[in-house]
């Protein structure tokens, strides 16, 4: 058994172990390594845990058990899951911190001379407040992720649910939430304590259902960052300096993830969380200029000969690229033009897909080396001097409407400018619009060639048309 | 008179999210995704806590309600922080410069 200062100085390495985890990240080249900085920590925390109970009975070994179950589940899954599949699994993986969250707050609350927070019914005053929110942002995010994961899985539908009183509900269980935990305070029932956790699950679900597909890359973010918040509270009531330290990394980096994908949205934080967006898409107004306007439309033919003749292209991908598994396609055509010398990059913007980095992911899984890809503002300037875009999966943040016209809901989103390149290619299955349920300019554009299939089938003709 | 020791660790919460601001904005978006894989691995540093409250039993009663959740909380910790740091090192090995493209 080791000394509780000694066990706090190790705790506190592994945080810093922690922080240095993500500073690898600011470049591919450290981040292996970062990875292997978190791990130690993780590790060092469990051991040091271990040590520090001194407690090495017969449990211990029930412990371990437990411990190589739960990780040969989690190899399992992380070995099998596909790279498409990636932001599901991210919402499961919040779901079950928030869950084991709540757990550890639930085994505190049952049996706090365990943690040494007083006795039963007698719990410190401070520990109980800590634990209670700890259990309450655990539960939030668990129900939450659960809700996010299966707007993901595609099981439950991605458009908004909303209903009438929908906020003025919420409101209402928040305020509860805290009434509760004012009484719980003075009281410690057991009764009250079920209650605060039951709410917060409630919460969860009534906070993510009216969220649309397309704002998952905030609503993700904010639950990664939520999780963060569960982590910290219970690293106050546990008094134990990793979990604090990595409580705050893990809340202030989902909510610069919010931050950011909101922003690349230009939508307000508040208004992704109230929810509803794109739920009425089907104006009259669009449908009228749909048969008004003439198209372009064009084959594989088309496309390749297009392709071989430029000197330079930008792919844009985007979610559709994902759904039709179109990345190791893309990879083969881009090689293709490649030996006809022709110089290619891949323009991704920041929310294109349903999480932060989406894309970026896929086309690493591709083979993509990660300095042909560019982010939106560093490749933007480019398009002028392409000839050719080649737009797959991706529409509303190619659409020019959100830079012309101050009353589209986009107006003010930052956009790939698509359309001054020399010609446009535009890969997908029909007109509807997108996400934000308005209709894209650049299809009506003369120099906007559109490709009706299936991003993963196109861009196979294409191929094949290359070779021609 | 004597500062509480909450003081002290509000004060390492408060720090941290400072360190977690500027660290965080200093990664590159392309690794977004291996940062929210990863941020989820290192939360569930949390089984720290489960397991606090599994060793709590006793030997003849392995299983009291209290540590039973702690068990619990153990596996959904694990697969967190197996599956998290397993599936952000597989990620991380895909991103490649272009001189090592062909493999």
């Amino acid at each position: 058994m080791i000394s509780a200062n000694l066990s706090a100085i190790f705790y506190l390495i592994s945080g810093i172990l922690f922080i240095l985890a993500l500073r690898g990240l600011s470049s591919p080249d450290t981040s292996r390594q970062g990875n292997y900085f978190g791990i130690a920590g993780m590790i060092i925390a469990i051991v040091v845990t271990f040590l520090s109970i001194g407690n090495l009975s017969t449990i211990l070994v029930y412990v371990i058990i437990f411990l190589v179950i739960g990780g040969a589940i989690g190899a399992f899954i992380a070995f099998k899951i596909p790279m498409t599949a990636m932001p599901e699994l991210v919402a499961g993986f919040h779901s079950l911190v928030g869950l084991a969250a709540v757990l550890v707050a639930i085994a505190a609350f049952l049996n706090p001379e365990a943690f040494s927070l007083g006795i039963v019914g007698g719990i410190k005053l401070a520990s109980l407040i800590e634990m209670s929110i700890g259990a309450a942002v655990g539960a939030i995010t668990f129900s939450g992720s659960i809700i996010a994961f299966l707007k993901l899985k595609g099981i439950m539908s991605g458009s908004p649910i909303t209903f009438r009183g929908q906020h003025f509900l919420n409101l209402i269980l928040g305020i509860a939430i805290f009434v509760l935990i004012f009484y719980l305070c003075k009281i410690q029932s057991a009764n009250i304590f079920w209650t605060v956790v039951i709410i917060s699950f409630l919460v969860g679900v009534l906070l993510i259902i009216p969220i649309g597909g397309a704002d998952m890359p905030v609503v993700i973010s904010m639950l990664n960052s939520y999780s963060g918040w569960a982590a910290a509270g219970i690293g106050f009531t546990l008094e134990n300096t990793a979990l604090i330290i990595t409580g705050a990394l893990v809340g202030s980096s989902g909510a610069i993830l919010s931050y950011i994908m909101c922003k690349a949205m230009n939508r307000s934080f508040i208004s992704v969380i109230l929810g509803g967006f794109g739920a009425d898409n089907s104006t009259d107004d669009s449908k009228e200029k749909k048969d008004q306007k003439p198209v372009k439309s064009g084959n594989a033919e088309d496309a390749a000969f297009l392709m071989k003749n430029a000197s330079s292209v930008i792919i844009v991908p985007g979610y559709g690229m994902a759904v039709a598994q179109a990345q190791h396609a893309v990879r083969e055509m881009v090689d293709k033009l490649k030996k006809n010398d022709i110089k290619v990059t891949y323009a991704i913007h920041p929310v294109a897909g349903r999480m932060p980095g989406h894309m970026n992911v896929l086309l690493a899984e591709a083979n993509v080396p990660y300095d042909e890809v560019f982010e939106l503002e560093d490749i933007n300037n480019d398009f002028a001097n392409s000839d050719v875009a080649f737009v797959i999966g991706a529409n509303d943040v190619t659409n020019p409407v959100a830079k012309t016209d101050p009353k589209s809901p986009i107006f003010g989103m930052p956009v790939l400018d698509v359309e001054k390149c020399k010609s446009v290619l535009f890969v997908k299955r029909s007109l509807s619009p997108g996400y934000a349920g308005i209709d894209n300019e650049l299809f009506y554009k003369d120099n906007t060639l559109m490709l009706f299939a299936d991003a993963k089938k196109m861009t196979e003709d294409i191929v094949k048309n290359l070779d021609k | 008179m004597e500062i509480d020791p909450f003081i002290f660790r509000l004060s390492i919460f408060i720090l941290s999210i400072f360190i977690g601001y500027y660290v965080v904005w200093s990664v590159t978006p392309s690794l977004h995704t291996p940062l929210m894989s990863v941020t989820n691995a290192i939360s569930s540093v949390i089984i720290v806590g489960a397991i606090i409250a599994a060793l709590a039993g006793s030997s003849e009663d392995v299983f009291s309600i209290s540590s039973a959740f702690g068990f619990i909380a153990i596996v959904l910790a694990a697969i967190n922080i197996f599956g998290g740091f397993l599936v952000t090192q597989r990620m991380l090995q895909m991103y490649k410069k272009k001189k090592d493209k062909k493999k």
